[in-house]
């Protein structure tokens, strides 16, 4: 702390430093922080997500500046917004878009750990908190999409609510409850405006905020999977690391400039996205007596959705649907292999997860279909292969994932 | 936009699976055709917004757009739009109102004809077309005489009859295998003929419904062409930001060995 004092000199800087630890934070956390330097691709997901996280705030902060939560007023506040309050038609959907590559990033997010094993030991804590993120920001998703109360928002509400009934004894007392009323309708809208602008978001920051204390506390992992503080240089500090700032600061704003330039790509030219990411019922005001010729969520939820559907039994689909959830959180522990990145395991390791990754976008691409014919079948098939990854993984960890690994991380320099 | 990855990688994953796919989409001989408006061309939408006020507006509002906004878009001048297309009693402000009273047309029609601000984004210009062309003369609706091969059963009348004139449907019995593996006939629809002719030719209604069509295309979106303009530029500076930063980040990692 003296050192960065001293060098801080005086003036302002200097009187602010006695008073609010700047230059400190800014050590601790930037320069001073030693991350791997073979960091790939899939490294740009997490300041992506954070990057998203901001975007949807900050949209999200206009957006409600116009929105009427509520029964009879939510729909038209909705248009009335887009298309008489300046640049709202282009807010607006970077909001609703933006949930869509929220989503995206997080699942890609998520693969980078699947890929070189950043749920291991010492990172379990790490993994199981970004859980957390994900299922607040489903709860934060289903929500908003339900508040403009379109036909599919209604439609979509419906279902998902419904599930709750499925849970034995308090179930539909459950449902009543969420709804604060016999049927979707006013209620549910307010409690739901509250929940999404208030009480999820908070939830979410000081997830992200304890994700991020927490990643600082292990340190990041890397694609060969291998611990950059165990092979420390003469300075004491990660013979394979480098500081963050300015490094991977300036590495993840050309990641934010790609990212950026494929979402403008999508808001300006395809903001439906052809109707994946916006559906066309949810064009028509919510309409309790007329269905969409199918229900579908939108397609962040469709894995777990074609899992519902799957099964014939309501109870037992919904049942599976909340484990293919939560097994996620069991990663940790029923991945029983040495190494960590998928870099230095098996064939067999491999082919299991490529597997499961196969499975998830089939499941993905089911949810949107019907629920017919050979639709049902493939859904079938293709649930009991997302299971068997995680039936099959502590043993196929164990038995080919303990090989050789080098000693330095893999970096060419360029 | 449709061929995304995931779909992708769901289709050939389906490929794999599955050999033979049952069709459940029957051939449409035809009459499904693309609308194939032009939204930046402004004196069509001009044309589309005076079908609409003459034709339309009677018993459809666009409750979410004003007389006002529709003319500045259109590049309407202020006289013809108030000498032209703000009804009577209306102002120039007001949004765009059906003149019937909805409570009569549920009596009327059975049930309230929709607002269509936003139709060409839950149905599709395609749809909307090809339900404005397909009107034809069918004895069996009593109400109104006429059905339509976009919307079987709808209970809005041939309104364009006078320019269209009314058509009169071909049709073709093909077998079909039912669900049950019996074989059923069904009528298929084969050809338009010319019966009650009208005041324009086929290309002219035609012309006169992709007008329409894209002027409420314009209305279910009406910042599309202007948001499109800034998005070329919003890219274009992205791109450039991104090769800056690039430059950047490949300097600093220079010293990265």
């Amino acid at each position: 702390m003296a050192a960065v004092m001293e060098k801080s000199g005086g003036g302002f800087r200097s009187w602010l430093n006695k008073r609010l630890p700047v230059d400190q934070f800014v050590a601790d956390q930037l320069t001073g922080y030693y991350a791997p330097k073979n960091f790939n691709i899939w490294y740009f997901f997490g300041s992506l997500a954070l990057l998203m996280l901001v975007m949807q705030i900050v949209t999200g902060i206009f957006v409600t500046m116009h929105f009427k939560p509520g029964e009879p007023t939510a729909w038209d506040s909705v248009q009335r917004m887009v298309r008489e309050v300046p640049y709202m038609w282009l807010i607006q959907p970077m909001h609703a878009v933006g949930a869509s590559f929220f989503f995206g990033v997080v699942y890609l997010h998520m693969a980078r750990a699947f890929l070189y094993g950043s749920y291991k030991a010492p990172r379990e804590l790490l993994w199981i908190i970004g859980m957390l993120i994900y299922f607040a920001l489903m709860a934060e998703a289903f929500m908003g999409y339900v508040l403009p109360y379109g036909n599919m928002s209604y439609w979509g509400a419906q279902v998902i609510i419904n599930l709750f009934g499925t849970i034995p004894g308090f179930g539909p007392d459950l449902v009543e409850w969420i709804r604060g009323d016999y049927g979707i309708g006013d209620a549910t809208l307010t409690r739901f405006f509250s929940l999404h602008v208030i009480a999820l978001p908070f939830i979410i920051a000081l997830l992200v905020l304890l994700h991020l204390v927490a990643l600082r506390q292990v340190g990041s992992n890397n694609p060969d999977g291998i611990e950059i503080k165990e092979n420390l240089g003469a300075d004491g500090k990660p013979k394979d690391g480098i500081p963050f700032h300015p490094y991977y600061t300036l590495k993840d704003i050309v990641g934010v400039g790609l990212f950026l330039t494929l979402f403008a790509i999508v808001l300006f030219f395809a903001p439906t996205f052809g109707g994946l990411f916006m559906e066309a019922p949810n064009f028509e005001p919510a309409n309790p007596s007329s269905t969409p010729d199918h229900i579908a969520p939108v397609w962040y939820f469709t894995p777990y959705y074609a899992i519902l559907r799957a099964v014939p039994d309501q109870k037992l689909g919904a049942l599976l649907m909340a484990l293919s959830v939560l097994a996620f959180l069991f990663l940790p522990w029923l991945d029983r292999a040495k190494n960590k990145s998928i870099r230095y395991r098996g064939l067999t390791s491999k082919l299991l997860l490529a597997m499961f990754f196969i499975a998830f976008c089939v499941l993905m691409w089911l949810g949107l279909k019907p629920a017919d014919g050979i639709y049902v079948l493939l859904a079938r098939i293709f649930t009991s292969l997302y299971f068997a990854f995680f039936i099959l993984l502590p043993f196929v960890s164990k038995a080919d994932g303990n090989g050789p690994v080098p000693d330095r991380v893999t970096y060419h320099a360029h | 936009m449709r061929t995304n990855s995931i779909r992708l990688i769901g289709a050939l994953a389906l490929l794999l699976v599955a050999g033979a796919v049952p069709a459940n989409e029957g051939g449409h001989a035809g009459w499904e055709r693309k609308a194939g408006n032009e939204i930046a061309n402004l004196p069509s939408l001009q044309r589309g917004a005076r079908n609409f006020m003459a034709y339309c507006s009677g018993c459809h509002s666009l409750k979410f757009m004003r007389y006002s906004r529709m003319a500045a878009d259109l590049k309407i001048s202020d006289e013809q739009r108030d000498k032209y297309l703000v009804r009577p009693g209306d102002k120039f402000s007001d949004y765009i109102k059906a003149s019937m009273p909805a409570a009569d047309a549920q009596e009327w029609f059975g049930r309230a004809p929709p607002d269509l601000s936003l139709v060409a984004r839950s149905r599709s210009s395609d749809w909307i077309f090809n339900f404005l062309t397909t009107f034809y003369a069918d004895p069996a609706s009593r109400q109104t005489g006429v059905n339509n091969l976009q919307l079987p059963g709808t209970a809005m009348p041939h309104v364009l009859a006078s320019v269209q004139g009314v058509q009169n449907p071909v049709w073709r019995n093909v077998e079909h295998k039912g669900e049950d593996g019996k074989a059923a006939l069904l009528r298929e629809f084969e050809k338009f003929e010319a019966g009650v002719p009208g005041s324009m030719s086929a290309e002219q209604f035609d012309e006169f419904a992709r007008d329409t069509v894209n002027f409420l295309q314009y209305v279910g979106d009406p910042t599309q062409v202007e948001r499109q303009g800034l998005g070329i530029w919003v890219v274009l500076f992205l791109l450039a930001f991104t090769a800056i930063a690039w430059m950047l980040k490949t300097e600093y990692w220079k010293d990265v060995r």
